[in-house]
């Protein structure tokens, strides 16, 4: 095994998500103010790539697009055992779709090959799309699996991976180089020391712009996403916020009145 | 002209069709009677044409079956192949799969194979003035959705959360079958199955009930938990959890409700013994009607619940049971 890369997504912190507000402009999210975190699944992912590094030996490649503020989001990923990160990042990236940030993702991920293995999660909290996944396995041609509940690799024995369906699980025999993306089951994602968070401090992070993957302006951002954004709604449902008073037996016939009107009893 | 076609990927294992496929016919019929498009049915499989009637009557105008030995159990590889010649073949405009695991890892390969547009678990579509189909998209737990369309490039497409569209059935509807050639030069490369555990599910799934039920920490214990089950079985719905609950043993892993778990939509979520911390709100507050249980005054639920009941769930939900029975007409217990 030589080289496994993890990709990896900032994400905004969800306990943060209360303050999100929108340009009435642009239809854009303002994100501003809200502190970046490493998608939680995308930490499976990286705990599946170190325990293969663990077991046979490996390099383990962090990779991002996003912002270069989220350098910090990184180094807490290689505080937990990566090798080096590599950070994607350039206005030119700003506005692509799934398919535009998989082709800068599997751009990158040429430059860095050759690679055996590439372990994503299985969706992000904010888009929560799923969709890069496939999409970059895709634009590099090689096969991908998702959903991966449990992953097993006994060199020389085969790769044989889990992957949950609906319903129940299949398990899979599978070849490098292979994309997979991972579920929470897969794994327990290891805590770093003190001492591996503070000596990640100062590691360096490598920053890609668009002049190092040389992209098109129509590939890429805006102008090379095939999807675009009609409309963006904050929905802050209005609750009723109804209390209910009365003895238990007043407080069931008024809650089974409520539920009738919904039609369901 | 030729009319256009609005497609919908019927998703099927062991020759049994997932439900969401014919939701998606529902949804394809509103679409294609606005629009005067056809509505056209895909099926991969060895032998799914003893599904084609039922398809048919769920309203597909057209169904194009693609058999092959190599088709049977579902694989990404050579499912991407046939959809992508499919495409290539005869162009539709609109291209829906369910927002199921099998659609949720194929339909993004087949939308880069074809350079156009996807996007995820929608749960309302429409057409613009243009003729441009709306993706209604879900992002941030529910919070914000998104108006996505793709207007130069075709197929259209989304996957669809299950549950969220409308079969419509009628008997007796008439439709084309279309057997399609699979050629020997099918890519069969990727990943080999070697074994399949179908394990059904011992509750109902959570992403598509209309009714959920969901425990927290303050539930206590298994004990208290069965009375959640019984009311969830009372309402034909399903029991979601916190996370507390499933660290316990309480509930199973696929019963948790958040961020780190699933997002419901139902019509009917009642949280009892559930403080309302954000981990956990995220992955509900999409939901048309919300009931809180809680003996604590101030739990933070009741500021994104409608109705707010303050109270021990062990003299509510009793009294509350045998309520719905008596409305239900059953039995009351011995
Ligand atoms: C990164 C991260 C991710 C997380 N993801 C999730 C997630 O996806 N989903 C999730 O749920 N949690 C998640 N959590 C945990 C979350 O932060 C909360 O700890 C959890 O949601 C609290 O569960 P609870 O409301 O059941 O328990 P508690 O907060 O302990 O609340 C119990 C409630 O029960 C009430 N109560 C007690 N006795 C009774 C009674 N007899 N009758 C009625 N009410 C009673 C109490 O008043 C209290 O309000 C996550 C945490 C972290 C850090
Ligand atoms: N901007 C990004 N940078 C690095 N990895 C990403 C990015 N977007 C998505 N991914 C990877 O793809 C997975 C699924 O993301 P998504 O398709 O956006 O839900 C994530 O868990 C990451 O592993």
């Amino acid at each position: 095994m030589e080289k496994i890369i993890v990709c990896i997504k900032p994400v905004p912190d969800p306990l943060a998500w209360d303050r999100l507000a929108m340009d009435p402009v642009t239809k854009t999210l303002i994100r501003e103010g809200i502190p970046s975190v490493i998608n939680p699944l995308d930490k499976q992912a990286l705990e599946a790539a170190l325990e293969i590094k663990d077991a046979c030996g490996a390099e383990v490649v962090l990779l991002a697009m996003a912002p270069v503020s989220t350098r910090p989001v990184l180094r807490q990923a290689l505080a937990m055992g990566a090798d080096r990160a590599v950070l994607l990042s350039d206005h030119w990236f700003a506005g692509s779709d799934t398919l535009a940030t998989s082709r800068i993702l599997a751009t990158a991920i040429e430059r860095l090959a050759p690679f055996d293995l590439i372990c994503c999660g299985n969706f992000t909290l904010d888009g929560s799309t799923a969709q890069v996944p496939s999409q970059v396995a895709e634009l590099l041609g090689i096969p991908n699996i998702m959903h991966v509940s449990a992953m097993e690799f006994r060199p020389p024995g085969p790769l044989l991976v889990t992957q949950k369906i609906e319903p129940g699980l299949v398990i899979l025999e599978a070849e490098f180089p292979l994309l997979l993306s991972f579920t929470k089951e897969a794994n327990k994602p290891r805590y770093s020391s003190f001492l591996e968070i503070l000596a990640a401090e100062t590691r360096e992070i490598a920053v890609w712009t668009n002049a190092y993957l040389q992209l098109g302006a129509g590939l890429i951002g805006l102008g090379g996403s095939p999807t675009q954004m009609a409309d963006l709604l904050i929905r802050r449902k209005v609750r009723q916020g109804l209390r209910l008073e009365g003895s238990p037996e007043e407080i069931a016939r008024l809650l089974a009145d409520k539920i009738s009107q919904l039609g369901i009893v | 002209m030729e009319k256009s076609q609005i497609w919908v990927f019927m998703e099927q294992r062991g020759g049994v069709l997932h439900e969401v496929g014919l939701e998606l016919l529902g949804k394809a019929r509103d679409l294609a009677e606005v629009s005067g498009s056809a509505v056209a049915a895909i099926i991969l499989g060895a032998e799914v044409a003893p599904l084609t009637d039922r398809i048919i009557n769920h309203g597909a105008d057209l169904v194009l079956v693609a058999e092959h030995p190599a088709l049977e159990t579902y694989r990404l590889l050579p499912y991407t192949d046939v959809l992508t010649r499919a495409c290539r073949e005869h162009h539709p405009s609109v291209l829906l799969f369910g927002a199921t695991r099998m659609g949720v890892e194929l339909a993004p390969r087949l939308a880069a194979r074809l350079k156009t547009g996807l996007s995820a678990h929608c749960i309302d579509l429409q057409w613009d003035a243009n003729g441009n189909l709306l993706q209604m998209v879900p992002g941030w737990g529910g919070g914000v959705v998104a108006t996505i369309r793709c207007p130069e490039h075709r197929p259209q497409m989304a996957t669809v959360m299950p549950g969220v569209m409308q079969k419509c059935e009628s008997s007796g509807r008439s439709g084309r079958v279309i057997t399609w050639t699979v050629g020997d030069d099918l890519d069969v490369s990727g990943p080999k199955v070697l074994e399949i555990c179908r394990e059904e599910p011992k509750t109902r799934a959570l992403e598509t009930a209309e009714v959920v039920i969901a425990g927290g920490w303050g539930i206590g214990g298994p004990e208290g938990w069965k009375l959640l089950e019984e009311l969830a079985g009372l309402l034909g719905g399903a029991v979601g959890a916190t996370r507390p609950p499933v660290d316990e043993g309480w509930a199973s892993e696929e019963q948790m409700i958040g961020q780190s778990g699933k997002t419901i939509r139902p019509r009917l979520y009642i949280g009892v013994g559930i403080s309302g911390m954000s981990h956990h709100v995220v992955g509900m507050d999409g939901s048309e009607l919300v009931v809180a249980i809680n003996s604590d005054p101030k739990a933070p639920l009741f500021e994104v619940a409608d109705i707010c009941i303050t109270g021990d769930f062990r003299e509510i939900l009793p009294p509350l049971l045998e309520e719905l029975r008596r409305r239900l007409g059953a039995k009351q217990p011995h």
